[in-house]
């Protein structure tokens, strides 16, 4: 296999040319791959935004709404509870909203919503994801004695009040997050508003 | 009377495969590129279909984005069911129930001009093809699927056909110009054909743009990838043909000493 | 071994053989200067080995193996799924095209006597990838679990029903059940997606180092190997690397346009490849009029129906496949390539090529039917079937009595 009259310049030209437009093919052949294994058009169905009724909803209740699999809580306050919120801010990790993740511009307030009296939280705690409970009554519960009515969640103990604000002393770090939400009449819808449509 | 109609339904499902064959199937000219038709076949479908077929296996909102269909308009004017827009576009009715009602499960469309020979010209001949038959449980039959179970759905748009002697065209006179009338049963090979016995509230060709662009959909449906995948295919192919180039070179350039 | 000038690749050397590998069957294995176009096959075939095994694990991602479930998943994968349609055509069409190029590969050996000694388990190994691809494509294809899926199996499961005594236990046993069934479907599934492909995986890596041991045979079937420089190298060969894979690399494009156009136009083709009546769900109580199989299988179906009894039809069709197993004793010339062989051999290697293609289009077609309007499909299924045994059983024979051309010492006409 003699050399002579081996024009290296051109191979490695044609070389290069070739290892180029390969790369590239290579490329797009591996999109499909990738992409595939986006949410499907069955799971962004299934994670469409969510309508709720809240016509039947008391003042002082609490319904439990399923948005993309996850629990949303949807409470509405009554004046009393709002008026306590105020007071809790020393015993609050994060009172001031400071983490802006957790919570739309619109309900970067101290009610955490739209509306004062309607609150829509996502029912996941922000410790280690669990379902936290509804403990609506003010009234000394084994774990606060001081209770003023608000979340806690049973798998470590963490302790959110009425706006979704965690309480010092609990695992979570951070208080519940308020989905994206838009309110027209009655009608509740989770996972759309003006930002995100 | 109604375990009657059951059974002969069922025999027609049962005869479902064996019909088809040997007849004469008319072209359908499918233009995916034609939204307006399209859009049209999605109207019809939904409002004289959907009752007792499903389009399971798409979904709402993916007819909307191909068929250039607002929200709004799909959900208020297409979505009789009430169904969310994301959601698949199956129907209400239980396969026990039908099963009751018809004797068999009027099956789910999405793949039907698929299953037909993989185009449109079944199903344009088909539902062009019911004509006048007494001894039929629904008093139609089909041409193109003998002693099918399903009633002729759209028989106030066409109009009642019927199976018979009836004058049909042999060409034209070669001086006037004019068609040359024959009647069918007079011919060097007597045939029935259908012909239109009572109007319906469409012209036979009001009623031939219904089908054809109800088929169009279905041929959409059953691959709603369709035209997408044709443009893709030309941009691969001209990829291939470019990459093709410095191969071919670099190939020559090492074999051009051996000898 | 070389000297190394790169010290990590001398520390890896010291510990695993990669330099020693790659000089063996690719920088220095020597392959014939004068491959000719259907040399392209067997990397042909590589390469849609590749795709199924991609295509196919991306498509179990989204696949469901139950019966209530597998046709709604396909069309969830054809529809919802971000470019599932594409990942499911890729596999579909790749199978098609596999067996496109295993036959013209296999066609290739039969041109060139590429069975012949030393290179008979280099046959035997790629029979046996034959035949685990077309338990793979039978299996794969009762996935979707529409009509021909369900009705396909319930005739090519029926075939061990043939068998004496055990064959209905048997079946009932393949099937786990009294009819096709769902536990059927899942045993499909696992021993497409697992097990045949380890097993093809393995004959492949056998094939390969089998060939590579002896060395490839070329179209004029010399052993270049007789006539080497000072270096040991052999005067006729060039090193695969970097030689036969620039060379590849054209034969891969071309495929591939072919591939894609047939893929991004005619994902059906024309009913051959996707079946129309697959397109309705299984239905245990309606069989479809027509029940063909997929065209790769059609030489062999034709075989099986042209006799007009179920066991013997079941034999002759066990025997098509095995006697292709013992093709390298069959064949007892003393040359290997069609160019120097007598002018039987000349004349009945094509015609056995032409034959197989008609005996795999009658396969697809109805048995009542006639061929081009000349001949009714069952009487010529009969007398092709007789050829193709013919070919075989009487090669021993033909081979020995007609008078070859002398073989020359060296490769001719170059590249």
């Amino acid at each position: 296999m003699s050399q002579d009259g081996v024009n290296n310049s051109r191979r490695l030209l044609l070389l290069g040319s070739t290892a180029a437009v390969g790369a590239v093919g290579a490329g797009f052949v591996a999109v499909p791959f990738l992409a595939s294994w986006n949410p499907s058009e069955k799971a962004k169905a299934a994670g469409a935004p969510a309508k709720v009724d809240i016509s039947k909803l008391e003042p002082g209740a609490m319904l439990t709404a399923e948005w993309r699999g996850k629990p949303v809580f949807i409470v509405r306050r009554t004046q009393e509870v709002l008026g306590m919120l105020e007071g809790l801010t020393d015993r609050l990790k994060d009172p001031a909203n400071g983490n802006k993740a957790q919570q739309p511009a619109y309900a970067d307030n101290l009610q955490r919503s739209r509306e004062p009296e309607l609150l829509v939280l996502l029912g996941v705690c922000t410790h280690l994801g669990c379902a936290p409970k509804f403990y609506a009554e003010v009234k000394p519960e084994p774990f606060d004695a001081d209770w003023k009515g608000g979340f806690f969640c049973p798998c470590h103990g963490s302790r959110f009040d009425m706006s979704g604000r965690v309480f010092n002393g609990s695992p979570a770090g951070d208080n519940l997050l308020v989905p994206p939400y838009t309110l027209d009449g009655n009608t509740l819808v989770i996972g759309i508003d003006e930002e995100t449509a | 009377m109604k375990k009657v109609i059951a059974l002969f339904a069922l025999m027609a499902s049962s005869l479902s495969f064996a019909a088809g064959g040997g007849v004469h199937l008319d072209e359908h000219k499918t233009d995916l590129g034609d939204t307006a038709s399209l859009q049209r076949g999605a109207q019809t479908f939904m409002n004289y279909c959907m009752g007792c077929h499903s389009l399971e296996h798409g979904r709402y909102n993916r007819v909307a984005k191909d068929l250039d269909i607002p929200e709004e308009l799909m959900q208020e004017n297409l979505n009789f069911a009430g169904k969310r827009f994301g959601d698949l576009m199956s129907i209400a009715m239980r396969t026990e129930d039908s099963k009751k009602w018809f004797g068999a499960t009027p099956p789910d469309l999405t793949l039907v001009t698929r299953v037909r020979g993989g185009d449109g010209d079944w199903l344009y001949t088909y539902l062009r093809s019911f004509y006048e038959d007494k001894s039929r449980p629904y008093g139609v039959n089909n041409a193109a699927f003998k002693d099918v179970g399903m009633p002729h759905v759209l028989a106030d748009l066409q109009g009642l056909q019927k199976l018979g002697c009836a004058p049909v065209s042999t060409g034209h006179d070669s001086l006037t110009g004019k068609e040359i009338m024959v009647d069918s049963c007079g011919l060097a090979e007597p045939k029935e054909v259908l012909y239109l016995a009572e109007e319906g509230q469409l012209t036979p060709k009001e009623y031939d743009t219904l089908v054809y662009d109800l088929v169009n959909f279905l041929v959409y449906m059953s691959e709603p990838i369709a035209l997408e995948r044709q443009r893709l295919g030309l941009w691969v192919l001209l990829f291939l043909f470019i990459f093709l180039i410095p191969v071919y070179l670099l190939n020559k350039e090492y074999w051009k000493d051996i000898h | 071994m070389s000297k190394q000038k790169n010290p990590i690749m001398g520390w890896i050397d010291d510990r695993l053989p990669v330099t020693v590998t790659y000089e063996k069957h690719m920088s220095k294995y020597y392959a014939p200067k004068n491959f000719n176009f259907w040399y392209f096959f067997g990397v042909l075939s590589m390469i849609m080995l590749v795709n199924q095994i991609l295509t196919g694990i991306w498509l179990t991602m989204n696949f469901t193996p139950s019966a209530d479930a597998a046709f709604a998943s396909v069309e969830y994968i054809m529809r919802d799924v971000e470019w599932g349609w594409l990942l499911r055509y890729m596999h579909s069409t790749g199978a098609t095209f596999f067996f496109i190029a295993i036959y013209l590969h296999m066609m290739r050996a039969l041109l060139y006597g590429s069975y012949q000694k030393p290179r008979e388990l280099i046959w035997l190994f790629g029979m046996g990838i034959y035949l685990a691809l077309m338990a793979e494509a039978f299996m794969g294809y009762v996935l979707p679990w529409g009509q021909m899926s369900y009705w396909g199996a319930q005739v090519i499961i029926s075939l061990f029903g043939a068998i004496p005594v055990i064959g209905d236990d048997l079946t009932t046993w393949i099937r786990g059940d009294f009819l096709i069934s769902g536990a059927t479907l899942n045993r499909f599934f696992a021993l497409h997606v697992i097990a045949v492909p380890l097993v093809i995986v393995a004959l492949v890596v056998l094939h390969l180092l089998a060939l590579h041991e002896v060395g490839s045979n070329n179209p004029d079937g010399v052993d270049i190997k007789k006539h080497k420089d000072e270096n040991g190298v052999p005067l006729d060969g060039v090193p695969f690397h970097p030689f036969y894979t620039v060379h590849d690399m054209v034969g891969i494009v071309v495929f591939l346009i072919v591939f894609c156009s047939v893929m991004f136009f005619f994902p059906m083709g024309g009913g051959f490849m996707l079946e129309y009546a697959n397109f309705e769900p299984a239905n245990g109580l309606k069989t479809p009029a027509h029940i063909a199989p997929v065209w790769y299988f059609g030489a062999f179906y034709t075989i099986l129906r042209a006799i007009p009894d179920k066991l013997l039809g079941v034999i002759a069709m066990g025997a098509a496949i095995a006697i292709l197993f013992v093709l390298p004793w069959l064949d007892k010339s003393p040359v290997k390539s069609i160019r120097y062989k007598g002018i039987i051999s000349k004349t009945l290697i094509p015609v056995f090529g032409i034959a197989f293609a008609i005996l795999t289009w009658l396969g697809t077609q109805p048995s009542d039917g006639d061929f081009l309007g000349m001949i009714n499909n069952t009487t010529l299924a009969r007398w092709l079937t007789a050829f193709y045994f013919g070919y075989f059983l009487l090669m021993p024979f033909y081979t020995r009595m007609e008078k070859t051309k002398p073989v020359p010492e060296r490769v001719t006409g170059g590249h």
